[in-house]
């Protein structure tokens, strides 16, 4: 029996099991808000598909119509702009490949004892995907920004109405009005029609179903830059507009989800990633950290989007103990976990948590979340 | 005389750049397909609050007020006293920042009042965010600061004394751009 070309592809029934893990804390109450886990353990390349792109809502996908909403610039600015979809489509569209990554991926890590849950569950908040749309500086300048701007306040269409506080030189530099997404428009889960896009920085800041950027002379310092998304110090201050996502890498295969057959050769495979830039260098340990080999990151290393990396292993079937540690083209490694939790007070929310990696292998393959 | 190819070329070149714009003084390559925005079309979206109190729509609610709007509303998530469950809690926490066990709520961590006022107008209550009135929207800051230990249980909060308030973790944050690098 064999089937028909159609419309839209979709991958083999066999293939049915690679989905998304969601999670919703509160359900009962929001049951927008919560997260979906990309499943990194059940993929390969450095490309997520956009139906496994990772998701983070604070109140939802909210169904967004496109020939009604509108783009607005304003506030420090000569002359205030309102954009339909349409017109950004007519301006010159640039692509570039790019990770986005949530401020909270990877804080069950944080937790005093480690968790057993599968690699996607664990640092799944994390996707790459090619982004297509607008250079906002183009825009930025048809509107014509005041010389006493310094921030641009952006706002989503969502019921939350989520707004962050961006600096204005972020927003001239490589900041993008994301219409396209691998190819096709953006997902509503990823901000149908269009979305901020801020290569390298928390995911949080690239605001979905972007509605308005108002230039100001200052922050506004919304709940989602003060209550949240800030990083409360072992001094007791709380530091806030930590934008940059820190370098980090995990091993992929094998992890918690894709365990080990037989003693043999493997290829440990993984993922790394900076927001500073281009990852320079990955080294993997079989030893927890006693010794450390350089693994080959595959062709082109691109900057602000994941690398592959990948090393050869002849296990044994004995216990070992995984680990990766990247290093990015600024000099910036991955801590370790201790040295991480060390800056922190143990109270508060967890964010740009990119410590090294653990993985135990147990005889039989099992592979576990280890803490150093 | 000019070689064919470079008359054809220079053609090519004249039909592809369109006219400037000349009564724009900036670049005139930009082709500006969007159009003016209008003040009525900002008004209604703009619903920032900026720390100085710019935004602050006409209004104003005490604490009083505020408990009832409160017991309606948010306590089925918040908690009756706002101590939490299932959603975040809201009062407590005064001071413990620095201890083993830190609290952090509108009371014991936010700097700004100003930000609640604007989180609670755009988002909440979470089944129905934008649904509060401007002096429910005062009411219920009131009702959280004098819970919190902030503001007396007198006070009329309204746009000019709003921005006044000084919340105990007002000095609290540091900026990691100051630092000059992310982590």
């Amino acid at each position: 029996m064999r089937d028909s070309p159609r419309g839209y592809g979709l991958p083999a029934p066999q293939e049915s099991g690679v989905a998304r893990i969601p999670y919703t804390r509160t359900p009962g109450i929001a049951p927008g808000a919560g997260v979906s886990f990309t499943p990194l353990h059940q993929l390969r390349g450095r490309l997520t598909p956009s139906g496994l792109h990772f998701e983070r809502h604070h109140a939802g996908v909210p169904a967004v119509d496109p020939e009604q909403h509108r783009l607005i610039i304003h506030g420090r600015v000569r002359e205030p702009l309102s954009y339909g979809v349409n017109d950004l489509l007519r301006y010159p569209l640039v692509s570039r490949l790019h990770f986005l990554e949530c401020s909270g991926n990877s804080l069950v890590n944080a937790l005093p004892e480690p968790q057993q849950l599968s690699c996607g569950v664990i640092h799944g908040l994390v996707s790459c995907s090619e982004w297509t749309g607008v250079p906002l500086a183009l825009l930025l300048d048809e509107a014509g920004v005041a010389d006493d701007a310094a921030w641009g306040i952006a706002e989503g269409a969502d019921g939350a109405r989520m707004n962050r506080s961006i600096p204005l030189a972020k927003l001239r530099d490589d900041a993008l009005i994301a219409l396209y997404q691998n190819g096709e428009r953006l997902r509503p889960e990823q901000g149908y029609p269009l979305r901020l896009f801020l290569p390298g920085w928390e995911g949080n800041t690239s605001v979905k179903w972007l509605r308005r950027i108002e230039l100001a002379r200052a922050p506004v310092h919304s709940r989602e830059e003060t209550a949240r998304y800030s990083d409360l110090l072992a001094s007791g201050k709380a530091q806030q507009f930590t934008f940059e996502m820190g370098v980090k890498s995990v091993i992929t295969h094998p992890s918690p989800g894709a365990e080990l057959g037989p003693p043999g050769v493997y290829e440990i495979s993984g993922l790394a990633w900076s927001g500073a830039g281009r990852v320079s260098r990955v080294e993997v340990s079989a030893d927890g950290g006693a010794s450390w080999a350089d693994a080959e990151l595959e062709e082109p290393a691109l900057p602000r989007c994941l690398a592959r990396f990948r090393i050869a292993w002849r296990w044994d079937g004995g216990p070992a103990l995984l680990a990766s540690r990247a290093t990015d083209a600024a000099g910036a490694r991955q801590p370790e976990r201790a040295d991480w939790l060390a800056r922190y007070s143990p109270g508060g929310e967890k964010y740009h948590y990119n410590a090294v990696q653990r993985w135990g292998i147990a005889p039989g393959g099992g592979v576990a979340n280890v803490y150093a | 005389m000019k070689s064919p190819g470079v008359s054809i070329g220079l053609l090519l070149v004249a039909a592809c750049v369109a006219p400037a714009r000349t009564n724009s003084p900036v670049a005139n390559a930009s082709p500006r397909f969007g159009r003016h925005a209008s003040a009525a079309e900002i008004a209604a979206l703009d619903i920032d609050i900026a720390p100085d109190g710019a935004g602050l729509p006409p209004g104003s609610g005490t604490p009083a007020e505020g408990a009832a709007v409160f017991a309606v509303r948010c306590a089925s998530c918040h908690g009756a006293a706002g101590e939490g469950g299932p959603a975040d809690p809201l009062v407590g926490g005064v001071g413990s920042l620095t201890s083993a066990k830190p609290l952090l709520t509108v009371g014991s961590f936010w700097p700004y009042a100003t930000t609640l006022f604007d989180y609670l107008r755009r988002a909440m209550p979470y089944d129905s965010p934008g649904s509060l009135s401007a002096d429910e929207v005062y009411a219920l800051s009131a009702h959280l600061l004098e819970r919190n230990g902030v503001i007396p249980a007198e006070t009329r909060l309204d746009a000019v004394n709003l921005p006044a308030v000084r919340m105990p973790n007002r000095d609290g944050f540091e900026s990691a751009i100051s630092r000059g690098q992310p982590h």
